[in-house]
């Protein structure tokens, strides 16, 4: 379980899967989904197994989210903002991949 | 927003990459920085400038507070900085970024790569779990938010993770156990590095004070971990470990995992510049000259990136291949670079006498780099085993770049960070071959997955 060592000083409120949680403003999104207690930001898309943040610096993207209705956002590089509604990356990631882009040299 | 020009851009604002800045910029180079972070300071001073209680920034200690005196600086000096940004493509003369409030290009006469390292895999069964994180993770928690978790495991071993348990245990926050995996045979290999540890006292003094604190912590420590299993279904229900003589069992609920660090190869890779593979930090770097100068004219490396040398000698590395930069570009006449880089040289080198001991002292068991289980996760993204690359050899298929198309290995978001060296250690393993025979996953840009309307908005 993780725990704040202080209490924030100022709060905002966030929607995360549909429950409104209260974070620290300013915080990184990741973290305080952990220290809220999310159980998981992402289903694997290969055998659906539940997944939650592992790198916290952007190389893993375990943290993937859909983020105020975009998906595959990395939860690990945004700051929460009052309002933001999170909810739980289930699925492939839609992303570009090299083959769709060709080559950008 | 397409035609700006600058002389330097740098991607990556930690040490390597704000000394850099900071060098350019006095000698009137124009330039541009991007991270996606959304503060400065890279992964060592990571949200440095963040105010905090006196509490948090004791826990944190007095080498990362030190981080404000590059990044006040670098904030103060004018420079074109794009936080939040990344960027996803490099080509010879100019820069793809995206940010949440929108994308461009960037031409510029140089692009310094800075883009630093990262934790090196520890593909042990179960490290897929919710409840498992990097140490480093942990230590980001700690950093941004003063978030912790009580009664975690720590695994693995190297200075970051004796520190990240040190920090932790001066926060008053409960250890559960640190189950160490330095190899004890590692002691004959880092042997003959002794006499330049010894040249770095005060480095050295601090590696055995994190080690000694946690041994007289009362936290339980166990030495010679040889095989380790993390437990659980849906998440972590506990630990089995083995120091090949007995094994263990225990319960926890967090796992902080940590074997080392790596470059960030990602960037460089996909410029399509030289890389070797360096034997003492088990790990591809880009080849580069003393100033940071890659095989492409365009791209130069500094800091961790092109190859482990730590916070210290990654600023110096920046301010390097920044006068390099300015030397190559016609800013420098050649007898003022002599005698600006000399110093900062001399003061690498220096630096750099403890590295080959600490490289030795702490590679990880060749089980923890390529696993021997065949049922291990080993590509995170498309949850791919161990055993597919027994079986993509048994077909004939020849190395990493094509157990790609065999098996999706290294085809999701991640784009290989999390499985390349375990791929390439692996193959090594099954063939006999050496990495550099089998080479890495052929990259390409975009470096960080980005979406059509990203691309859309340039
Ligand atoms: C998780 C972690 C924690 C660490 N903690 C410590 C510590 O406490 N003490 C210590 O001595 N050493 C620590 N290190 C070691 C670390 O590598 C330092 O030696 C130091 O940070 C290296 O500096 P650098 O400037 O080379 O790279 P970094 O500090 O890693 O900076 C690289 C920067 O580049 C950015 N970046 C990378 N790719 C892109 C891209 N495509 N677009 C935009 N931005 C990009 C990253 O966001 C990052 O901020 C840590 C390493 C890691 C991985
Ligand atoms: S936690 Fe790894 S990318 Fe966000």
């Amino acid at each position: 379980m993780f725990r704040k060592l202080e209490p924030s000083t100022r709060e905002v409120s966030i929607l995360v899967s549909g429950q409104r949680v209260e974070v620290p403003a300013n915080a990184n999104l990741a973290c305080a989904l952990l220290a809220a207690g999310v159980q998981l930001t992402r289903v694997s898309p290969v055998s659906g197994a539940p997944r939650l943040p592992y790198c916290m610096m952007g190389v893993c993207f375990d943290c993937l989210a859909t983020i105020d209705g975009i998906p595959n956002r990395q939860t690990c590089l945004e700051s929460v903002r009052e309002g933001m509604i999170v909810e739980i990356q289930d699925g492939k990631a839609q992303y570009m991949h090299e083959a769709s882009l060709g080559d950008y040299e | 927003m397409k035609d700006a020009h600058v002389n330097l851009a740098i991607i990556g604002a930690g040490p390597a990459g704000m000394s850099a800045a900071l060098r350019a910029k006095q000698f009137g180079l124009s330039v541009a920085v991007f991270d996606e972070q959304p503060t400065p300071g890279g992964q060592i001073y990571r949200d440095v400038m963040r105010s905090r209680s006196q509490k948090l920034q004791h826990v944190l200690g007095a080498d990362y507070a030190a981080g404000k005196n590059i990044a006040q600086p670098f904030l103060d000096a004018g420079i074109d900085y794009y936080p939040g940004s990344t960027v996803w493509r490099v080509a010879p003369g100019e820069l793809s970024w995206t940010s949440k409030s929108g994308s461009g290009e960037l031409l510029a006469d140089r692009i310094l790569a800075a883009t630093g390292a990262m934790e090196r895999p520890f593909p042990i069964g179960g490290w897929t779990l919710p409840g498992v994180m990097t140490a480093g993770a942990a230590q980001i928690l700690l950093k941004l938010d003063g978030v912790v978790a009580d009664d975690a495991v720590f695994i693995g071993c190297g200075p970051l993770l004796y520190l990240i348990v040190n920090q932790y245990l001066e926060a008053g926050v409960k250890v559960r156990a640190l189950l160490d995996t330095a190899p004890g045979t590692n002691w004959f290999r880092a042997a003959k590095h002794v006499a330049g540890a010894l040249c770095s006292p005060s480095y050295l003094m601090k590696g055995l004070k994190l080690l000694s604190n946690i041994q007289s912590s009362g936290v339980p420590y166990y030495s010679g971990v040889e095989s380790v299993r993390i437990m659980g279904t849906t998440k972590v229900a506990g630990v089995h470990w083995n120091d090949g003589r007995r094994d263990f069992s225990l319960e926890c609920e967090n796992v902080f995992l940590h074997q080392g660090i790596i470059p960030n190869i990602n960037l460089t890779m996909a410029a399509r510049c030289d890389h070797h593979w360096d034997d003492l930090q088990a790990c591809f770097r880009p080849v580069v000259d003393p100033f940071g100068r890659t095989s492409c004219d365009w791209l130069v490396c500094a800091g961790d990136g092109a190859g482990i040398v730590g916070a210290r000698s990654a600023a110096l590395s920046g301010e390097i291949a920044a006068l390099a930069i300015m030397h190559d570009l016609g800013f420098l006449k050649a007898a003022d670079f002599r005698r600006e880089t000399v110093p900062l040289l001399r003061l690498r080198r220096k630096d750099q006498r403890i590295r080959p001991f600490l490289d030795a002292r702490y590679l990880p068991l060749a089980r923890f780099r390529s696993p021997t289980d065949p049922q291990v996760t080993i590509c995170r993204c498309e949850e791919v085993r161990r055993e597919e690359i027994s079986r993509a050899l048994s077909e004939g298929c020849p190395g990493p770049n094509q157990f790609k198309s065999f098996t999706r290995a290294g085809m999701g978001p991640c784009q290989g960070r999390m499985c390349g060296n375990t791929v390439v250690e692996s193959f090594c393993a099954d063939t006999g071959s050496s990495p550099d025979a089998v080479g890495y996953y052929r990259l390409r840009m975009p470096v960080k997955p980005v979406t059509i309307a990203e691309i859309g908005g340039l």
